[in-house]
């Protein structure tokens, strides 16, 4: 019998494939089933639309930067349009900022809960999809009561929101707020226990808090290793100060860790949005008062001079934003969403640059992974929630 | 001619056009869509699958993970240039009869984003059987576009 | 802590760094010669007063008129002071900024993506090749002379990577010889 010759096997996982959350290509090399080493190739959803963005006008980029993130679309064009309002100095009500944090808390409970339904299918548990997506359509029919969008409704505008809540918000998000805890402990209780499903992840994918914050992660995946970093107590942002709620942290960073850290925030945001609900009324302001920014009621465009001149100037040629950069980060469902804008003080912006926390997380997965089994790689992307197309842009 | 003959030849026996009927029946009862989400189209795909819009009551049962046992791919998003030769070889993988429904305005022709990095429509890639716009087409939008794809394999040859 | 103090804590440990403030409206922003950028993100992320522990972004802005026409940026963080930060380098079209991969390992990736899409070398880097673009893809196409719409017909078939003799080959060496 001659000699074995042993060389570690390459295999490639993607881009098409069903559990890589969107079009990653992995390259794996194995010995046997043990990952030696993981190559990702990414930039097969890139889209340009920080190019594309400086070809509009300010407040055309709020749809382009909504279609980044898709998962968490609200977060990335609450970050965006911060930025702008930095720019420009301005200041909201104090109902819009209510409002803001109710919808960005909402866009979080949506964004974990897909999150939820595919992390459970990748692992094997392939009917928490299906009770992930319906309590989800509950939240996007609150999105299509207030833009009459479900997916992407570009209800954050730079200056303010969109148009009022209409008739039946309130009742629309009290009953959907009223349903969700007794279904999350339905979920938990198909999840939390379950043995197969804790073999599956603890112990998997671990990183330490020192490799976390050394590789730029600063979200979810940071706080599951010990760390208590959240931008809204850190450096708080559209009135978050006036909220009472905690950060639920975790020690040991694995996959395990992730997921009980990330259930934990959906149960604070339903706090928050229990919290921010009777600051809301039904009617009031929802734009800050600047008219060079906000366009006016249509019933005054059409009977004052003043008003149809300045809903002309606002639609035809736009703002102008002063000249300077600006940095605001946002605690999105997937870490620190933020967006840097340059601007050169003219109707277009000179620069947007989102920062992409799955970006990063991509990154560290070869790190992490390493050592571990192929199944721990669906596992661990799961965990990580990675979104491509925030990642590639 | 006064009646619509559904394409159908007439000079065929009575037999065969009984049997074509019967297959193209089979076919479009039982569409299985291979799994082709690219970006945002595809959790609204995914949403159609879910059980509030039930896809499969169309007969669309299971979303396969294999291009090789699957006959409709659903280019679901947006198509970057890096990502077309890639989508072309998982298209050629999937045996005969096959469709393509491009789902959104990205696939359809490039929707919002006219720029270097997107393909302006896949069907400069693939051939497509049904176009169904929206940014992203509501789920009932998408079921329309599979009944329509049912209704054209029922009026097509076998 | 805003940018002066910033600046002249880091006067005292990094000789030789001419630092200048920049104007912002958010955060500090100081403005890194090229040459002492590692000795300057080594300091930050070491000191103890500073401590910026998360590189939270590395980006470039091209100023296309102006020279020098990027301005490459890194925001930084720091947990434990909850301090914010903005360096900015300055480079021009032919010139090169050393790396930070070995400050902060999140650096590797957010360099690779500048380059993509500048054209701004990073030296020192390990692997300084296309992200987000196909490998073989020509132009960076975030600077500012890059057209927004081309015209270009879509690859839809990947050129094969090895040669047909060299697949030959590989069959012949992996064939399991039998001694019948």
């Amino acid at each position: 019998m001659g000699e074995i010759r042993t060389e570690t096997m390459t295999v490639n996982m993607g881009p098409q494939h069903p559990s890589t959350h969107g079009v990653l290509r992995l390259v794996l090399e194995l010995d046997g089933e043990v990952i030696q080493s993981v190559m990702p190739t990414i930039g097969y959803l890139h889209t340009g639309i920080e190019k594309t963005a400086e070809q509009k006008k300010w407040q055309q980029v709020v749809p382009l930067v909504e279609r980044m993130d898709y998962l968490a679309a609200q977060s990335n064009s609450l970050a965006y349009v911060l930025c702008v309002e930095k720019l420009l100095g301005l200041d909201m009500p104090q109902r819009v900022k209510d409002i803001r944090v109710l919808l960005a808390e909402l866009q979080r409970l949506a964004s974990h809960l897909i999150w939820l339904g595919t992390h459970a299918m990748e692992i094997g548990a392939v009917s928490m999809l299906f009770y992930a997506v319906r309590e989800r359509e509950l939240l996007m029919n609150i999105n299509e009561l207030i833009a009459g969008f479900r997916f992407f409704p570009s209800y954050f505008r730079v200056g303010g929101l969109r148009e009022d809540l209409p008739r039946g918000f309130h009742e629309a998000v009290t009953a959907f707020l009223d349903r969700f805890p007794t279904k999350l402990d339905e979920f938990e209780g198909l999840l939390t226990k379950n043995d197969i499903f804790r073999r599956r992840t603890e112990g998997v994918g671990t990183i330490s808090l020192e490799d976390a914050y050394s590789w730029g992660l600063v979200g979810p995946i940071a706080r599951a290793a010990g760390s208590d970093y959240d931008v809204r107590k850190y450096f708080p942002y559209t009135g978050y100060e006036a909220y009472d709620f905690k950060v639920p942290t975790a020690t040991e960073g694995d996959v395990y860790a992730r997921y009980r850290v990330r259930i934990a925030e959906m149960r604070e945001s339903v706090k928050i949005c229990r919290q921010a609900i009777p600051r809301i009324t039904p009617a009031g302001p929802w734009a800050c008062d600047d008219t060079r920014v906000v366009p006016p009621p249509k019933d005054k465009v059409y009977t004052e001079m003043e008003a149809l001149i300045q809903h002309f100037l606002i639609y035809s040629q736009g703002f102008t934003v002063p000249a300077g950069d600006a940095y605001v980060p946002v605690e999105g469902p997937r870490g620190e969403h933020g967006c840097y804008v340059v601007s050169d003080g003219s109707n277009r912006p000179w620069r947007v640059k989102m920062r992409a926390p799955s970006f990063l997380a991509i990154q560290a997965l070869p790190a992490i992974v390493r050592g571990g089994l192929i199944a721990d790689v669906v596992a661990v992307i799961g965990s990580n929630d990675v979104v491509m197309g925030d990642c590639d842009r | 001619m006064a009646e619509h003959d559904h394409g159908i030849d007439p000079e065929l026996p009575f037999l065969t056009t009984k049997f074509e009927w019967l297959v193209q029946w089979a076919r479009r009862s039982a569409i299985w869509p291979a799994q082709f989400g690219l970006a945002c189209c595809a959790i609204e795909m995914m949403a159609m699958a879910a059980s509030r819009y039930d896809i499969a009551r169309f007969g669309a049962e299971v979303f396969r993970g294999s291009p090789r046992q699957s006959d409709l791919m659903i280019v679901a998003g947006r198509l970057s240039r890096k990502m077309a030769p890639a989508m072309r070889r998982v298209y050629d993988q999937m045996p005969d009869p096959k469709w393509v429904i491009s789902m959104g305005a990205c696939a359809s022709v490039g929707g919002v984003f006219d720029n270097y990095a997107i393909v302006q429509g896949v069907d400069q890639v693939v051939p497509v059987d049904v176009f169904v716009p929206g940014c992203p087409p509501r789920p009932e939008s998408l079921i329309y576009g599979i009944v329509q794809l049912q209704q054209k394999i029922e009026r097509s040859r076998a | 802590m805003d940018a002066p103090a910033i600046i002249d804590i880091l006067h005292g440990l990094v000789p030789g760094a001419s630092l200048v403030s920049g104007q912002s409206v958010d955060f500090a922003t100081i403005y890194v010669p090229a040459a002492t950028l590692v000795e300057t993100a080594t300091a930050l992320r070491d000191d103890p007063r500073l401590r910026f522990n998360v590189l939270v972004e590395v980006t470039a802005a091209d100023y296309l008129p102006r020279d020098p026409r990027f301005e490459v940026v890194y925001h930084l963080l720091s947990i434990p002071n909850r301090l914010r930060l903005r360096m900015k380098v300055r480079v021009t079209t032919e010139g090169s900024v050393p790396t930070v991969q070995g400050v902060w390992r999140g650096a590797g990736w957010l360099e690779r993506e500048v380059w993509d899409m500048f054209g701004i070398v990073f030296a020192g880097h390990n692997d300084l090749r296309r992200l987000l673009m196909p490998e073989d893809w020509d132009g960076h196409p975030a600077r500012k002379d890059y057209p927004v719409q081309i015209h270009k017909a879509t690859q839809t078939y990947e050129p094969l990577e090895v040669s047909e003799a060299e697949f030959r080959a590989n069959i012949e060496r992996d064939r399991v010889k039998r001694a019948h």
